[in-house]
């Protein structure tokens, strides 16, 4: 099992209630596999994906990623994951303003060391973003941007890639179109998929489809 | 604690202003009245470009009916030091010395008849000295501090030089149809009410040197208000942007934020009114010690808190404060109601405003720098340097923005790319706090250099001007001669006699010396221009030798002739550097200069021998002449004596270079602060792309370290040319010397690590934080980004 998450409980310490936003979620993922997570807003999707991309603690429970627990583990130990095995594409991208595409696309697999300036190049033609390589963000489409932060984690060549809601931006053919890309980077290099989305369609169209609500996954 | 950020801030801007203001008032207004005490300005006076005047002459013009009031001035040694003796006549010295009756009984008849009175302020000489006094003295507040003044037939007596008047005041009210003076006595000089006399020029440029560090502290605390301004309106975008979508009017908002910033402006004012006050009373002791030993103008000590620099410092409190936040409302007024602030920072936008700001920059060096050609004069020196450090500061963010494009191109590696990238991008938001850095670390350099150049410049003068090991000073000429044939008769190597004469040069008091042909001068006296075979020319009358001041205030230089006295014409064999003196100075053979002076006095001499043997020549001198210890000076005591005061000039300089310092690096924080809001928003995706927040906030760090690093090599230039103004067109125009620079990389190197802390300091608030900000808190930033 590449990611098993045994049931995580989290809980943010807002002002008055004390309601668990995760309460006993249970998840597990294949290596290679496609999953998607759908739920009400609120109900704590990308909580979720922040806890299994190490980004944040929880209160009890355990994720296991590739059998290794993640609560044991350092500050620098969690950075290392997210620059290693695991890649999110966050909901509004992140894309660094002050880079061009082409070294905000390098710049994650830079970071974990594994750069391969041929598989980018390709990166670049397969996502449709030639001649935009010396753009900076901000000279970006939204659906250009998206791309970006697409390719800038499959780059990285993760074991386990997450999405955040990838396509919420966009028009539904802009999305479909995203939606193969991802797919088939994911398949061509064998990596799992989590992706969390509203659209039923686009959940459909995953191996797996799980909803989220009140805290448990079922 | 942001609150507590923005009142220190506008609190330390207006404490620096207000703290220089005050020394400037405070001495100011000192000045001011010790002029009016002297009478210097108000009263024409007449004097004999030749020397003294004599008596008959004096006879004469009351005779013809003037209304004149004879001066005699000396200097007296009294109770172990030199003091300004003045001889007034008291009958018609337009002046009262005396003290007021009530404090002290002085009949007329006391101070006419012999032994007489002398008269001085309570902290000249102190009534406990009277003992060692030739003359019973009464203190008096109403003579000028640092000067003795008595009836002019005592002074005649004390000093030696009977029936000899040194100028003579005319007084205000004249009768009517009176012969002009001119025709009466040809000779005098009559020199009209000034506005100003030597001391007070001398003074003035002290005080703007203070000015200029006021002009200097005021824009470093503008740059500081806006930026805390900035943070404060940042702090409120969120807050503005609600109230705008729930429909509450825009000039309501402004007006609200307006009000809101006048109060704060008003609180800190008041703030830094106190600090300055702090600051100014502690140093204000040594600014006076400075004024007085310099340049003799007595200064008091002690700081009294005065309306004017009161409003001032509130003034530009507001004014600050206000100007400031307009800019900051205008960029309220044209903020969105919906998008968030700003993610949109590649930097490409900026450049094209560094371009137009630097092309401002240049503009304004090009003005600066032909203000001199055009105007000349002690302002345009001030203009040309204004202009060089506004347009310098304003040409920072482009300069900065090149150096790091360069090293960006250098860089190795995901991470090193996007600093070198992203420190560009940070250039705006950080460019006015970098320029209030480029412009206290450009001071720093250039008056560093200067105090630096001039202390050297100093002690290497010191030692060729006082070559003799020894200077003695006798009571009398008399004496004077004694010693000296005891002197030459074995006991010493050699006799320099020191005699001078006081003279008129070039429409200017000077005082002119003659001296023996003597290796002494030949092998030290510093000379900075002359003929061949100066001494030479010197020794056998042809030649005389000025000092500095008055080769370049009447543009005399060796080869042109001048006129030493009334009908005596000479060529000026040399110029010689002569610092420390305000007034003109000249050198001749002492043959020549007796032949054209009757009565010079022959009092002072230096001794030369070996320097093991002077401590014992001096016990010898002072017991076979019964010689009070004062009457002779050691060269190594003179020597100290006059740097100390040097010294202490340059103490006041030196503190407000580092509170400008600090000043600036606090300017860096409140940017950083101001920014911080939009800055988390760009370092959270690193963070969630793998980056420690330790390895952040060390990246943080390092940015403003470099920042500051870069800003201060780049200061390195513009404080040298800062350094140049100074000495070569500064000094010349209000002291009237030029002073050889010196370079002092090793004070650099201090200065460039002191601004690395300043940067680190700075970010460390910062940093701090970021690397304790839970994971949680770094999520949010992406939640409040949708
Ligand atoms: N950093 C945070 N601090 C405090 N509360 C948070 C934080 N992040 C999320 N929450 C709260 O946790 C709950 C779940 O939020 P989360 O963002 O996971 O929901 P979501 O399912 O992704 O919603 P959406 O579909 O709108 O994206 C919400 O009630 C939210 O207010
Ligand atoms: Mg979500």
């Amino acid at each position: 099992m590449l990611l098993d998450v045994q049931n995580v409980t989290k809980t943010y310490p807002v002002a008055d209630s004390t309601r668990p936003v995760l309460d006993g979620a249970c998840l597990t993922l294949g290596a290679g596999e496609t999953l998607a997570l759908t739920g009400e807003s609120g109900s704590g999707k990308s909580t979720l994906l922040h806890l299994v991309s190490a980004l944040d603690g929880f209160d009890s429970g355990e994720i296991l990623l590739d059998g290794m627990a993640m609560s044991p583990l350092s500050d620098v130990q969690k950075a290392a994951l997210r620059r290693g095995p695991v890649a999110l594409v966050f909901q509004q991208l992140n894309l660094i303003p002050s880079l061009t595409v082409l070294q905000n696309l390098a710049f994650h697999a830079r970071l974990g060391g594994r750069e391969d300036p041929r598989q980018i190049a390709g990166l670049v033609d397969r996502l449709g973003l030639a001649g935009l390589e010396n753009r900076y963000p901000e000279q970006l489409s939204g659906g250009q941007q998206q791309r970006v932060a697409i390719g800038r984690a499959i780059a990285l060549r993760p074991r386990l890639l997450l999405a955040d809601e990838p396509t919420g931006n966009l028009d539904e053919t802009t999305s479909d179109a995203v939606l193969d890309l991802m797919l088939d980077l994911v398949r061509g290099a064998g990596t799992a998929l989590f992706l969390v989305t509203h659209s039923p369609r686009i959940a459909a169209r995953m191996d797996r489809h799980l909803v989220l609500k009140n805290g448990r996954i079922t | 604690m942001q609150l507590a950020t923005l009142v220190l801030g506008l609190a330390l801007a207006t404490g620096l202003w207000s703290a220089v203001q005050a020394i400037n008032t405070q001495a100011r207004e000192n000045y001011a009245e010790a002029a009016e005490r002297l009478g210097i300005n108000r009263f024409a006076t007449l004097s004999s470009p030749s020397g003294p005047i004599a008596v008959d002459t004096y006879v004469r013009i009351r005779r013809a009916g003037w209304q004149v009031s004879p001066v005699l001035e000396g200097r007296i040694g009294l109770a172990g030091r030199s003091f300004t003796l003045l001889g007034v006549d008291v009958l018609t010295y337009p002046m009262e010395i005396a003290p007021q009756a009530d404090e002290a009984d002085v009949s007329p008849a006391d101070v006419l008849t012999a032994p007489g009175r002398l008269f001085a302020h309570p902290d000249t000489i102190r009534n406990t000295e009277q003992a060692a006094l030739p003359v019973p003295l009464v203190t008096s507040d109403r003579v000028p501090r640092g000067i003795v003044m008595t009836d002019i037939g005592t002074a005649e007596r004390l000093l030696d030089r009977p029936g000899q008047i040194s100028r003579m005041l005319v007084l205000a009210s004249q009768p009517r149809d009176l012969p002009p003076l001119s025709d009466i006595v040809p000779t005098l000089k009559l020199t009209a009410p000034r506005a100003g006399d030597d001391l007070s020029r001398l003074t003035d440029s002290f005080h703007l040197n203070l000015t200029a560090f006021g002009l200097l502290s005021f824009a470093v605390g503008l740059f500081i208000v806006h930026g805390t301004a900035g943070l404060a309106f940042e702090q409120r975008r969120g807050m503005v942007r609600t109230l705008r979508a729930l429909g509450v009017p825009l000039g309501l908002v402004m007006r609200l934020l307006m009000v809101e910033l006048g109060i704060l402006a008003l609180v800190a004012g008041g703030l830094g009114l106190v600090l300055g006050y702090v600051v100014a009373a502690a140093l204000l002791p040594d600014v006076a010690a400075t004024l007085r030993g310099l340049y003799g103008a007595p200064v008091s000590g002690s700081l009294r808190l005065q309306p004017e620099w009161f409003a001032s410092g509130i003034g530009m409190s507001l004014a600050g404060a206000l100007a400031a936040g307009t800019h900051a409302l205008w960029q309220v007024r044209r903020l969105p109601i919906l998008t968030a602030p700003g993610q949109h920072s590649s930097g490409l936008a900026s450049e094209t405003a560094f371009r137009r700001q630097a092309q401002a920059g240049v503009a304004m060096m090009l003005f600066g720098l032909s203000c001199p050609w055009l105007l000349g004069g002690l302002v345009s020196g001030f203009v040309l340097l204004a202009g060089l450090m506004l347009g310098a500061a304003l040409m920072l963010p482009l300069a900065l923005s090149r150096v790091l494009s360069l090293i960006e191109n250098r860089a190795q590696g995901a991470l090193a790319e996007w600093f070198w990238a992203d420190l560009r991008s940070q250039l705006p938001g950080l460019s006015l706090a970098l320029m209030a850095l480029l412009l206290a670390l450009a001071t720093n350099i250039g008056v560093g250099t200067m105090v630096s150049s001039f202390r050297l410049t100093f002690g290497g003068w010191l030692d060729q001007r006082l070559a003799s090991e020894l200077y003695i000073t006798a009571r009398s000429n008399e004496e004077g001669r004694r010693i000296e044939s005891w002197l030459s008769d074995g006991q010493a190597d050699a006799v320099l006699p020191i005699r001078h004469a006081e003279t008129w040069i070039v429409n200017q008091p000077a005082r002119i010396y003659g001296i023996v042909d003597h290796a002494t001068y030949r092998d030290n006296w510093p000379l900075i221009a002359s003929l061949p075979s100066v001494w030479d020319r010197v020794a056998d009358g042809t030649g005389i030798l000025i000092n500095e001041q008055l080769a370049r205030r009447g543009d005399l230089w060796p080869g042109d002739s001048v006129t030493p006295a009334a009908g005596w014409t000479m060529t000026i064999a040399g110029v010689y550097s002569d610092y420390g003196n305000p007034d003109g100075q000249a050198i001749v053979s002492l043959p020549l200069l007796l032949s054209r002076f009757d009565g010079v006095p022959a009092r002072q001499f230096g001794v030369r021998i070996s320097p093991d043997r002077a401590p014992m020549l001096k016990d010898a001198l002072l017991r076979n002449f019964d010689l009070p210890a004062s009457a002779i000076a050691n060269q190594a005591e003179i020597k100290d004596r006059s740097i100390a005061v040097f010294e202490k000039t340059f103490v006041v300089t030196g503190a407000l270079n580092v509170l400008t310092l600090g000043v600036a690096s606090f300017a860096i924080l409140t940017s950083l602060l101001t920014l911080w809001t939009m800055r988390l928003p760009q370092l959270a995706p690193l963070w969630a792309l793998g980056l420690t927040r330790r390895k952040l906030a060390r990246l943080e760090l390092l940015r403003s370290v470099v920042l500051a690093g870069v800003t201060g090599l780049l200061a390195l230039p513009l404080g040298l040319a800062l350094a140049w103004v100074l000495l070569a067109v500064i000094n010349v125009e209000s002291f009237g010397w030029r002073l050889p620079m010196h370079l002092f990389p090793l004070d650099w190197l201090r200065l460039w690590l002191l601004a690395l802390c300043a940067g680190a300091i700075a970010a460390a608030l910062p940093a701090r934080r970021l690397n304790r900000m839970p994971p949680s808190a770094l999520l949010k930033v992406f939640a409040d980004e949708r």
